[in-house]
């Protein structure tokens, strides 16, 4: 309702309306199941992670640390060159306090979620994910942080063998 | 203006690819026709198409991860949601109206990424009306193979024919995935699965990359390899509901071939063609589209098949690449391996299965089930 407009003509409809059969729905759950080959690239990343470690492909033709790895660098189109190990340390680039569960629920501890330029990688190249150990009131664009790592035993291979990126100490 | 097919890439099609990222089977089948067309994509190229379906993909808006491995980073790049045809016409009007001279035209199949390929055929279905019967979806096929035999006068034994055809002729072309030396009598006595169709009548996944490079005529020219004009072109979709479907002659072809047809100023299409491709993704769809594209009369088809006309020296050579069933099915690059593959043989580079002399092509494709859509292209080389 706007204030010129108090009230819309018409029948409002709520979710209750739509479960007691008011409005005619039909349901279906589709049998949709995939599993990706990760390739070349992407299965030493993932191996890499489950060691602790950031790997990067290095492209000699433009000079680039690419991170995520690739096979081929998609500005010089051409197979890129060696495997490089980039840092867990890095830089925030950007970031959002989230007052909103992934269920758009208000939330009262906000979650932190941004970009980290990943040190040894080159610009443009770097990782999202969440961040801990640091409230609301401390973060900040160009603040030195470091990958959590997931205890050994609990790594799967998977970008969530980080848990979050925290605080450098002396950063 | 002429547009001509100026470069041709296909990865080697196989049951499964994990050693392959769809990334980098798209990158792999890219650098091929880069390499065949003699071009750089970062500077030569002015538009890329991709042909895709974000279910098949496995996730949305896959418009969005195509850049990278064509070369296409920050240049004017879309998706067709449909067959690799298709996308070869949205070449041929940017390239007509001016807007490119010289546009790449990609399609895949990751089918190996897809788990449940009968739930994805299925949530195809009309989610009220056909939905929720359940059962498996290739029944479908079934239904259309037994109206098109019945309806046409063609025999389950002529469908055998091609199974077995196609599958041999797939040992000659290194690009196929499933040759084998299958007998019609094998073929026959296969397994029945949706009566009158039978295990070795269906195509089977695979699968596989193919890019085309595409160019105005004057860029054409410049170009490593020899032009193979895109004469004509056309698509079509019949009804959404199979019941309304005209499952002898079915609509998405004839509408798509007169199309094409009167592009190509084609007026008695029986004769006009030294080669054909044509979709069979079931034995039985490739008789029915040679007579819905106006190569064989009504109930003709299968006795082309038995008098060996549809073979690599017959009248019609027919699928001689070995098709979607010596091949295997890529989904929507079914169309634009069909396509690449009569290039070839228009070029004289076809290898083992090359047809001699061939100088006129008509290509026909078919989206799959439970789609009723289809595209056709004539191509020829000469002045």
């Amino acid at each position: 309702m706007t204030a010129r407009i108090p009230r819309f003509p018409g029948v409002e409809l709520g979710p209750k309306d739509l479960e007691s059969g008011v409005v005619t729905t039909v349901r279906y759950r589709p049998e949709a199941k995939f599993a990706w080959s990760a390739g070349e690239a992407m299965t030493r990343f993932l191996a890499e992670l489950e060691q602790g470690r950031l790997i990067a492909r290095e492209c000699k033709g433009c000079d680039r640390i690419l991170f995520p790895p690739r096979m081929f660098c998609e500005e010089c189109y051409r197979p890129t060159d060696a495997w490089v190990y980039v840092r867990d340390t890095g830089t925030i680039e950007t970031y959002s306090i989230s007052y909103l569960d992934t269920d758009a629920r208000r939330i009262t501890e906000p979650i932190l979620v941004g970009v980290v330029s990943i040190d040894g990688a080159s610009p443009k190249m770097g990782m999202m994910h969440y961040f801990g150990e640091m409230s609301k009131d401390d973060i900040r664009i160009g603040m030195r942080v470091q990958a959590k790592w997931r205890a050994a035993r609990d790594r799967t291979g998977s970008v969530l063998d980080i848990e979050y990126f925290r605080p450098m100490r002396g950063g | 203006m002429k547009v001509g097919i100026v470069g041709v890439g296909i990865t080697p099609f196989r049951s499964a690819t994990p050693e392959f990222s769809w990334k980098e089977l798209m990158y792999d089948g890219a650098q091929r026709a880069y390499a065949d067309a003699g071009i750089d994509p970062r500077t030569d190229v002015g538009s890329f198409i991709t042909c895709a379906e974000d279910y098949y993909e496995g996730f949305g808006i896959f418009d969005e991860f195509t850049p990278d491995q064509l070369g296409a980073v920050l240049r004017p790049m879309h998706t067709v949601g449909g067959d690799g045809i298709q996308g070869l016409a949205n070449a041929y009007m940017q390239i007509q109206s001016g807007l490119a001279d010289v546009v790449v035209v990609e399609s895949h199949s990751k089918a190996s990424d897809i788990l449940t390929f009968e739930g994805i055929v299925a949530h195809g279905l009309d989610p009220i009306w056909n939905k929720p019967l359940g059962g498996h979806p290739n029944y479908l096929a079934g239904l259309e193979m037994d109206a098109f035999l019945r309806g046409s006068g063609n025999t389950a034994k002529d469908c055998a024919l091609i199974a077995s055809a196609n599958r041999r002729a797939a040992l000659l072309n290194s690009v196929a995935a499933y040759g084998a030396r299958v007998t019609p009598e094998q073929a026959a006595a296969s397994p029945g699965l949706w009566a009158p169709l039978r295990s070795l009548d269906a195509s089977v996944l695979a699968d596989g990359c193919v890019v085309l490079v595409v160019a105005g005529e004057k860029a054409a020219r410049r170009m490593a390899a020899r032009p193979v004009w895109v004469q004509g072109i056309g698509w079509a979709s019949d009804s959404p509901s199979p019941e309304t479907r005209d499952w002898v002659r079915p609509a998405y072809a004839r509408i798509a071939a007169a199309m094409a047809y009167r592009l190509a100023k084609v007026r008695v299409p029986a004769n006009a063609f030294d080669l054909a491709e044509v979709d069979d993704k079931f034995s039985y769809k490739e008789l029915q589209h040679l007579e819905a594209i106006g190569l064989a009369r009504k109930g003709q088809s299968g006795k082309m098949a038995r008098r060996g006309d549809l073979g690599a020296g017959g009248k019609l050579p027919t699928n001689v690449s070995g098709g979607s069933l010596g091949c295997g099915n890529v989904l929507d690059a079914s169309g634009l391996h069909r396509i690449a593959e009569a290039a070839l043989q228009l070029r004289g580079d076809a290898g083992k299965h090359q047809v001699d002399g061939a100088e006129r092509a008509v290509v026909q494709s078919w989206r799959g089930l439970p789609a009723a859509t289809g595209a056709v292209a004539v191509l020829g080389v000469g002045p």
